[in-house]
């Protein structure tokens, strides 16, 4: 296989053994290595401070990474920087903009400084598409906060990146915005664009992504499939509204660790989501056997949410 | 792989990019960057040209408002090469801003063309506009034009060089204000921009040759009266010498990533 093929069959993003380990001794990141999928959307999890913003960093050439080795579509950061570089685009967590600067001229700029010739239709576009059409002569020091976002996706997009980091993209958004934002970033994956985004907005994650990586002090301590990830993790509770109140679990019932609830009015089981098929249509037989009446039953999956805190707080 | 995704050798665009925003900025605050340099550049002809100047003797031949033109000039191009470089490339610091020409594929030598290109053309510029108020006050003659081009852009160039470094050097505004209020002012004060250093005594002439800008003075009133304090070489040959350090300045700076990466 020539290096040309190589190239094309080369995942998005990948990245060997990254270690950053700052000027202050602050150690953000330890021995990351991961794959990003061309085309997926992947969400970076984790509580602050745990280095995703690191990782971004050093992708996009922002930080120096104290070990390792980063390819963007087969393209090295360090040795072969331009090509890695023009084909992402970064929407930074802060609102750092040019404030005296037009939208028009903002986005302009960002085009031309990825190598790019004018292409105003592209730019029309891009605009269009974040509603910021009506606004591209203001100047950016008169936008609201959630323009001045879009403004920043909008540069990010004004080089028709390939590869498209958001770093904490609905931080201090309101819904609308958000809403606005998701449906975006499913226009950009329709188009094959390759998206990482970094969120401590489980909802966020649940929403959007194909697979999920949680980032822990430093280090990903999961990557899997979203819906992998919650099938094995998650944890699904049954509650039975019970006609008669109860003081004890009735000892036929001792193989589901049943516990009382509310006053003995409700009976609640808690099993793992993967082993769910067999349990509790057995357990509802159980109860019939034994005459035990509810008049309401339900059940709750536990959200990524209730996922992660578990993970974190398990290498806490 | 598709032509399409190959990225070009040299960064046209980017470079354009950054040129063409750094013009942006000196288009906008026009007021500061050029009526003032102006106006200040006036007022020294007022006081030197007209009411001191008409009381000293000539310098080596040219009468005295005429002598100080190049001193003059050159006062502003290094103030202004100076604090338009630094603030060029400490703008974007301090608002965080540079984070997207971090992360652009854009190489060092690029950023330095776009940044220090359109702070040396800035310079360039305000240098022309002082000669021309100039010549409303003095008579104003140019013996070698065109070694006065190469002395005034090189200058420019050197001084934009070295504002880009302080720039970068920066941790605050007032560190931002530093070098040229405090290195920079007196060296050109006492670097002959008003007086010939023949008319020093003895042991401040000597002095007065270790300070750089003795040379750059020099070199440049030069092109204008043909006279000059130093040899004319050596005058070229410090200002490339301060050049070079610059230059070397800023490939240390990108090399190790000071003060722009973590």
């Amino acid at each position: 296989m020539d290096r040309a093929a190589h190239v094309e069959a080369a995942p998005a993003i990948s990245i060997a053994g990254l270690a950053k380990t700052y000027a202050s001794g602050l150690q953000a990141l330890k021995r990351v290595d991961l794959e990003i999928r061309r085309g997926e959307i992947f969400a970076l999890l984790g509580p602050n401070g745990a280095g995703k913003t690191t990782l971004i960093s050093v992708v996009c050439g922002i930080v120096t990474p104290t070990a390792g080795r980063v390819l963007v579509e087969g393209h090295d950061i360090v040795r072969d920087y331009r090509a890695a570089r023009s084909k992402i685009g970064l929407v930074p967590q802060e609102l750092h903009t040019d404030m005296f600067e037009s939208v028009w001229g903002t986005v302009r700029f960002s085009r031309g400084l990825f190598g790019l010739p004018p292409d105003a239709a592209h730019l029309e576009r891009v605009l269009r598409d974040l509603s910021l059409w009506e606004k591209r002569n203001d100047k950016i020091m008169t936008l609201s906060g959630g323009m001045k976002r879009r403004v920043l996706i909008a540069k990010a997009l004004a080089h028709e990146p390939e590869i498209l980091f958001l770093d904490e993209p609905t931080a201090g958004v309101d819904v609308e915005l958000r809403r606005d934002m998701w449906a975006l970033v499913r226009r950009l994956r329709e188009r094959g664009v390759t998206i990482i985004l970094t969120t401590h907005y489980i909802e966020e994650a649940e929403e959007m992504a194909d697979r999920i990586g949680v980032v822990s002090k430093g280090e990903l301590i999961v990557v899997e499939e979203k819906t992998t990830l919650m099938k094995k993790l998650g944890k699904k509770q049954l509650t039975l509204h019970l006609e008669a109140p109860m003081t004890a679990v009735p000892a036929g019932l001792a193989e589901w660790n049943l516990v009382l609830a509310n006053g003995g009015t409700e009976l609640e089981y808690t099993f793992l989501a993967s082993e769910e098929r067999a349990a509790i249509p057995a357990l509802l037989r159980r109860l019939g056997d034994l005459g035990v009446a509810y008049k309401d039953l339900n059940t709750h999956q536990s959200s990524l949410e209730d996922i992660f805190v578990t993970l974190v707080s398990e290498r806490a | 792989m598709s032509t399409a995704t190959r990225f070009p050798a040299f960064n046209r665009q980017g470079v354009l990019a950054i040129y063409r925003f750094e013009m942006a900025r000196a288009r906008r605050t026009l007021w500061q960057s050029l009526v003032t340099p102006v106006i200040t550049t006036s007022l020294y002809f007022v006081v030197f040209g007209a009411a001191i100047g008409s009381r000293m003797s000539e310098v080596d031949g040219v009468a005295y408002g005429a002598f100080i033109v190049p001193g003059l000039m050159m006062l502003a191009l290094f103030t202004e090469s100076l604090s338009n470089a630094s603030f060029g490339i400490y703008l974007p610091r301090f608002t965080g801003t540079i984070y997207e020409v971090l992360s652009a594929p854009v190489s060092p030598l690029e950023m330095v063309l776009g940044y220090v290109g359109a702070a040396a053309t800035k310079s360039v510029i305000l240098g022309l506009v002082i000669l021309a108020t100039a010549t409303f006050f003095v008579p104003v003659r140019i013996l070698h034009p065109g070694w006065m081009a190469a002395f005034l852009v090189l200058t420019a160039t050197t001084f934009s060089l070295f504002g880009f470094i302080i720039g970068i050097w920066a941790k605050g505004f007032e560190q931002l204000q530093f070098i040229p209020m405090l290195v920079i002012t007196p060296l050109t004060f006492l670097g002959g921009a008003f007086y010939s250093i023949d008319m020093l005594p003895g042991a401040w002439r000597t002095f007065s040759l270790f300070n750089p800008v003795v040379y750059l003075i020099s070199g440049f009133r030069w092109s204008f009266y043909g006279t000059a304090d130093v040899g004319v070489a050596l005058s070229l040959a410090m200002t490339l010498a301060f050049f070079c350090l610059c230059l070397a300045l800023v490939w240390w700076i990108f090399r190790t990533g000071y003060r722009l990466k973590s």
